[in-house]
């Protein structure tokens, strides 16, 4: 007798409520969809819907043509998953995004272990449109879907002593294969940790997703909650997390850990300041065929660069 | 001396297409969208790798005679070595065209700046002159063995490109270490048998 359980039907197959309850939205946001041809660049023939026109982008979203969808979940750094760029894509299939809890801990009025989605309740879920920059040199246009991290640290109430947050991806080698020791016994030292200074959590910015293009997932785009900080390297946006812990000193992230020379805490997008290895001035959009320039702080300076007045950016990278 | 016909018109021509097949390859995939959704990088990756199989079976070239005592390559080695320079200026083409949009003193600019550049022009630079001087009239020109010296420029071409392949990776990759290791043993069976050579005069 052949029972199907419940894990072969792939969560992507499932419209997830949030497009059943926005179909309207989502119905109006697929009429504008737009056909990306870039001569020679023809990538499996991308066609997907932009989440918005541009009359309907907020003030933080920008305009830029998005990158399609089949790139934005198919082209990723994921190394839980391995480190080339196609397989999270491929591997990320194991990963269960329910149910799911995230501790909280550290300098924070009620420590605990929260279900997701009772930590989610409340919040309103949005759409923002964001360039990606990573580290590497190449970068997207990724509609984000999602809330603001101010909500969530609102709501979680750190103590005043509260200077910065910790956030650890999931460790687990049965969900995720990439943790497991490689050929040579070698991988990143796991969990995956980034932090924020408090400011910087609490910027407008600064976003949990759930999701790209108006919906959850897909895995390998770090569900079923990950950080995004448009202004920062993509290797700031950890995902999968698990654990949030507010604490008083800075946390050592996972790539300043395995090589403090080359990435420190801040890893604010900067073309004047390069990376050792290679040049930071300009980067590949994806889909197109010719490099274009970097922007200070990923082109978020209005809303950024306040925070990080007086300090050299040389050395705190 | 008269060339063998079937090495002339049969043997070279199929190692010529065989060594021409991932340009074509790589040709037909860019324009039917068989890349990934990072093309540049892919081409640059690629033509990147195939210069350094071809540096390390030119390298593999000696090696394998003294061993064996025969070796087939050897008719083939020049054709094999100008493939490995025509595969590094599509590698560097790409850094140059649409990494840096043909803004030359950037490209300069930037050799001495980054350990992992600087590998990466050594490399090539080092390989121009092997591939200027690869004909038969340069041989004659400069004497056999003034030629001969020049050339051996191509154990730090593959020295500096597998080093500019290991640094270009944020983690240690099986594939960059096994480079790594293929040319320390081709490099290291020169520095073998010229120890022994030198050696054996004073033991006769």
């Amino acid at each position: 007798m052949l029972i199907k359980k419940p894990d072969d039907v792939r969560s992507s197959e499932i419209t997830p409520e949030s497009v059943y309850r926005n179909r309207r939205e989502f119905l109006r946001a697929a009429g504008f969809a737009s056909v990306v041809s870039a001569a020679g660049l023809g990538a499996s023939g991308c066609a997907e819907a932009e989440v918005r026109a541009a009359s309907q982008l907020g003030p933080y979203d920008t305009d830029e043509e998005q990158t399609p969808y089949e790139a934005v979940t198919g082209y990723n750094n994921f190394y839980e998953f391995g480190t080339n760029k196609d397989e999270p894509a491929r591997y990320a299939h194991t990963l269960r995004p329910r149910p799911w809890t995230v501790q909280v801990d550290g300098l924070v009025r009620d420590p605990k272990t929260w279900d997701l989605d009772d930590l989610l309740a409340g919040f309103t879920m949005e759409d923002r449109v964001y360039r990606m920059r990573c580290v590497e040199g190449w970068s997207m246009v990724i509609p984000w879907y999602g809330f603001a991290m101010a909500d969530l640290v609102n709501k979680l109430e750190p103590l005043p002593s509260a200077r910065y947050v910790r956030m650890e991806t999931l460790v687990d080698e049965e969900q995720m294969p990439g943790q497991r020791r490689g050929f040579f016994g070698y991988t990143l030292d796991w969990p995956y940790v980034e932090g924020l200074r408090m400011d910087e959590a609490r910027n407008p910015l600064t976003f949990m997703a759930l999701g790209v293009y108006g919906r959850e997932g897909p895995n390998q785009n770090g569900a079923p909650i990950r950080l995004v900080v448009p202004w920062k390297y993509g290797f700031k946006g950890v995902k999968s997390i698990v654990r949030i812990s507010f604490v008083g000193d800075e946390p050592l992230n996972t790539w300043q850990q395995e090589n403090s020379r080359e990435y420190g805490f801040y890893a604010n997008v900067n073309p004047d300041v390069d990376h050792p290895r290679w040049s930071q001035a300009r980067e590949e959009r994806i889909g197109e065929l010719f490099s274009r320039d970097t922007l200070m702080f990923n082109g978020y300076a209005e809303h950024v660069a306040h925070m990080y007045e007086g300090m050299d950016l040389r050395q705190f990278y | 001396m008269r060339r063998e016909p079937v090495l002339k018109w049969v043997a070279k021509p199929v190692v010529f297409l065989l060594c021409l097949f991932p340009a074509l390859r790589l040709t037909y995939d860019f324009f039917t969208g068989g890349l990934s959704f990072n093309p540049i990088d892919d081409l640059t990756d690629i033509s990147g790798r195939w210069t350094l199989r071809f540096l390390l079976i030119t390298l593999a070239v000696t090696p394998l005679r003294r061993v064996t005592g025969f070796s087939p390559l050897t008719r083939f080695r020049r054709m094999i070595g100008l493939f490995a320079f025509f595969y590094a200026m599509i590698h560097l083409a790409m850094h140059v065209v649409f990494g840096f949009v043909f803004d030359i003193g950037a490209v300069l600019r930037d050799i001495p700046q980054r350990p992992f550049i600087t590998a990466g022009f050594v490399a090539w630079i080092t390989m121009l002159p092997l591939a200027l001087t690869s004909t038969r009239r340069w041989i004659s020109r400069l004497g056999g063995r003034r030629w001969q010296r020049l050339h051996r420029l191509v154990y730090v071409s593959a020295a500096a490109g597998v080093i500019h392949y290991f640094w270009n990776y944020k983690v240690t990759e099986p594939g960059p270490v096994l480079y790594i290791g293929l040319a320390a043993l081709l490099l290291g069976f020169r520095l073998v048998t010229r120890m022994r050579a030198r050696s054996r005069p004073a033991a006769a």
